[in-house]
């Protein structure tokens, strides 16, 4: 059999191929991205990107109620945004088997907050699997789709970062074949969740987390492994490799079935054991559950509720020795925060309205960044789209001068995402504030994924762009401008003529994002600066370019250099400077 | 095959092939026969931000993080980068630094300052501390941006696996009209 090293998101990609999967929707989110993008190696999957989570998963819905498999993935907080259709899509079931996967991010790698999922399909009432690694995440995905058919149930597949981005080898096998053909099939009783259907749907849910926890109970993805220790662990997903590997002479419980717990299996089990740890990241979730069945376990008294576990963090915490590595600094080191890329198009929108002392309520992409010194233009960051009803709200308590200096920043995928509805509440309850969509034609922040403003399709078919400033109109918008954030006095001078207008005002702040292939930013030759002429400013410094370097020359004057080997020819520098001291010498 | 775990750490900056160099790795360690996994975080880190990669290959793996202080190499794609992950460095551990700078932004902004002598401090723990031109040898080869397979071939003399391996996975992983650069940045690293 072919093996191959697999990442746990190209694996549920694969896995899902391999079930026989026919759709396949989602929302891009880190660590989740990957897995649609996988996808679209298997041409019998219909894949596509969704404008937000909520949408993803409705369309998973329709294909598994006309009887295909389907796949739906989102991270953590996507889930968020989806929990409308979830919960309900507990009580009607499916017809082809459905997967909901949810990547986390303990220790926010990239991510808002930490919030654990477990807790969602406990909530919604849906069963949930964790794998350990690619190889689980492939045939956990195939054992999901299986099991949702059987028990008619949605399924939850849950991985963390460290799962979703860590490669490990596999096992790959042939797809599934003999899969009933999708068609329309009827089923008011079933779909249509008024009252009166629900109320009988509801008993049905409740039968059947207690069908599947005895079921679980028999099967091999919960199993013991015993090498005759004298304590017990309880764990699953990514805490057994560490417990593995911090308890190699403990027994070990490991679920590959987090939600509903396998009461029976863990009553057997914690009964061999005068101690009982429960080793799992995030929340007490598995602990909470074995604790309200009477069992004494060492759980979150040791381990953290907050961040990521490591093997030596387990070890730690077991031991309660913290050993110090071989080679410890004495020194503190300078950071590396992430930065704008150098040649983006929003350098210059913050840099104007950190300029304009504008309040800016920013929202969830690569423009987030604009937060960081030295362009420290973001006051506010929530949610997906909450920048345009964060300003709002700032607006409707705000008067004169103050209100003025209130600017929604939001790009162009999370306008569509969720931004739209938050533009219809500032139009309709008249609100007195600007926004800055940041048109860069791509969901950069992901890795540059296609959305309904790119006229491009997840799978590369040309599609529709949606013309923002019409959807601007046609919401009540009446003022609408569309800059070209490359021209920095231009740029300003708009954003600062609607920041003084006692109205609802839209900036379009439009130029494609550096690092999307197709519609290439012709690279220009890199800006240099004339030593004779550059006074040491600092102005160009306040852009926060990664190419624009300090330097001390051997007069010990201190100048701005350009790195060539970063420097795309933008021209921002150039146009920031005072002195007119940087320029394309070579041209 | 005893079961023993070797851990490699690959550390640099957000874009200079990182991702690539580790894959590579991972795959001709699979080739050769052994369990391996592989773990980096990318996201938001890929914008030019410090980017960590940990490949560990044995038997049988467990855990993809490297846990502290047992890393067996370090191989460092800039040199604060390479000094930040020594803590994971195990004693008498090697390390394998390219010798080049990128000043983050707070050191550009005059906020924070890149530290002096670093490959000094690093020799000083670490005596098998070798420092290789990535750059030099990239350009040598005819194209800067192959520093990261330079670096691979200079790693490639630590870990005793036959060269037929690295050469079947370059030609699978790099792009065919870069394949020829990358086998003579390849080799100018391995015959360093």
């Amino acid at each position: 059999m072919e093996r191959a090293i697999l990442s746990g998101n190209e694996a549920i990609a694969r896995g899902a191929y391999e079930a026989g999967v026919k759709v396949a929707s989602a929302y891009p989110g880190t660590p989740s991205t990957e897995i649609l993008e996988n996808v679209v190696q298997y041409p019998t999957i219909d894949a596509s990107w969704a404008p937000n989570e909520k949408v993803a998963l409705e369309v998973g819905i329709g294909a598994s109620f006309g009887g295909g498999r389907a796949l739906v993935a989102m991270k953590h907080v996507g889930v968020n945004v989806a929990a409308d259709p979830l919960f309900t899509l507990s009580y009607t079931g499916v017809r082809g088997g459905l997967v909901l996967a949810v990547a986390d991010d303990p220790e926010l790698h990239s991510s808002q907050n930490e919030q654990d999922s477990r807790n969602y399909a406990k909530f919604a009432k849906i069963p949930m699997f964790e794998p350990a690694d690619s190889q689980e995440a492939l045939t956990y995905t195939r054992l999901a789709l299986e099991t949702s058919e059987q028990f008619d149930t949605p399924i939850m597949l849950r991985t963390t970062t460290r799962i979703s981005h860590s490669k490990s080898v596999v096992t790959l096998q042939d797809p599934v074949t003999g899969l009933p053909e999708p068609g329309l099939e009827k089923d008011p009783a079933k779909f249509v969740m008024l009252p009166s259907n629900a109320r009988k749907r509801h008993p049905l849910v409740e039968d059947r987390i207690t069908r599947l926890e005895e079921w679980a109970c028999q099967q091999p993805f919960n199993r013991v492994e015993k090498v005759g220790g004298k304590i017990g662990v309880i764990t699953a997903g990514v805490s057994y490799q560490y417990a593995r590997e911090a308890l190699p002479d403990a027994d070990i419980l490991k679920l590959g079935m987090v939600y509903p717990l396998p009461k029976q299996l863990i009553r057997d089990f914690a009964a061999q054991y005068d101690t009982l740890y429960v080793i799992e990241e995030l929340d007490p979730f598995i602990e909470e559950q074995v604790r309200a069945m009477g069992i004494e376990v060492v759980g979150k008294d040791l381990f953290s509720i907050c961040g990521e576990l490591t093997p030596g963090r387990v070890a730690k915490s077991l031991s309660g020795k913290d050993e110090q590595p071989f080679f410890s600094h004495s020194e503190t080191l300078p950071n590396r925060p992430p930065s704008m890329c150098p040649g983006c198009p929003h350098r210059s929108v913050f840099h104007s309205l950190n300029r304009l002392k504008a309040f800016v309520t920013g929202d969830i992409g690569c423009y987030t960044l604009g937060f960081m010194e030295p362009l420290a233009a973001m006051d506010t960051c929530i949610c997906m789209g909450a920048s345009i009803g964060n300003a709002t709200g700032l607006s409707k308590l705000l008067s004169g001068d103050e209100q003025r200096k209130v600017v929604a920043v939001i790009g162009d995928s999370t306008f569509l995402h969720t931004g739209i509805n938050g533009l219809m509440d500032m139009v309709y309850n008249s609100a007195v504030s600007t926004v800055v969509i940041l048109d860069n034609r791509i969901t950069a922040m992901t890795g540059r994924q296609e959305n309904p403003s790119s006229g491009y399709t997840l799978m590369g078919a040309d599609s529709y762009r949606v013309d923002l400033e019409q959807l601007c109109r046609a919401v009540g918008v009446q003022h609408v401008k569309v800059v070209d954030p490359y021209e920095v006095a231009a740029t300003r001078q708009v954003l600062k003529e609607e920041m003084e207008r006692p109205e609802v005002s839209v900036v379009i702040a439009r130029r494609p994002c550096m690092l999307v292939k197709r519609d290439p930013v012709a690279r220009k030759p890199a800006m240099k600066v004339d030593l004779d002429r550059c006074t040491g400013c600092r102005a160009c410094l306040k852009l926060g370019c990664p190419a624009i370097e300090w330097r001390t020359t051997a007069d010990g004057k201190g100048v701005a250099h350009i790195n060539s080997l970063f420097c795309v020819g933008c021209g921002l520098c150039n146009q920031v400077c005072n002195v007119d001291a940087i320029g394309d010498i070579n041209e | 095959m005893s079961n023993e775990v070797t851990n490699i750490l690959i550390s640099g900056v957000g874009g200079q092939g990182i991702l690539l160099a580790s894959e590579v790795l991972s795959e001709v360690l699979m080739l050769a026969g052994f369990d391996v996994k592989k773990n980096e975080i990318h996201g938001m880190s890929q914008r030019g931000g410090s980017v960590v990669s940990h490949i560990r290959y044995g038997k049988k793996v467990y855990s993809s993080i490297i846990p502290e202080g047992q890393a067996d190499m370090l191989l460092g794609f800039e040199l604060l980068e390479t000094y930040r992950y020594l803590p994971l460095v195990r004693k008498g551990g090697s390390v394998l630094a390219n010798n080049l700078q990128v000043f983050p932004a707070p050191v550009t902004l005059g906020k924070e300052s890149y530290p002096v002598d670093i490959p000094a401090k690093i020799k000083a723990a670490f005596p098998d501390t070798k420092l290789v031109d990535g750059l030099q040898l990239a350009s040598d080869a005819g194209n800067q941006r192959t520093v990261n397979v330079v670096l691979l071939g200079a790693l490639s003399k630590n870990i005793d696996i036959d060269d037929s391996f690295w050469q079947q996975t370059l030609q699978k992983m790099v792009p065919a009209k870069y394949l020829e650069e990358n086998l003579k940045a390849f080799s100018l690293g391995r015959n360093l």
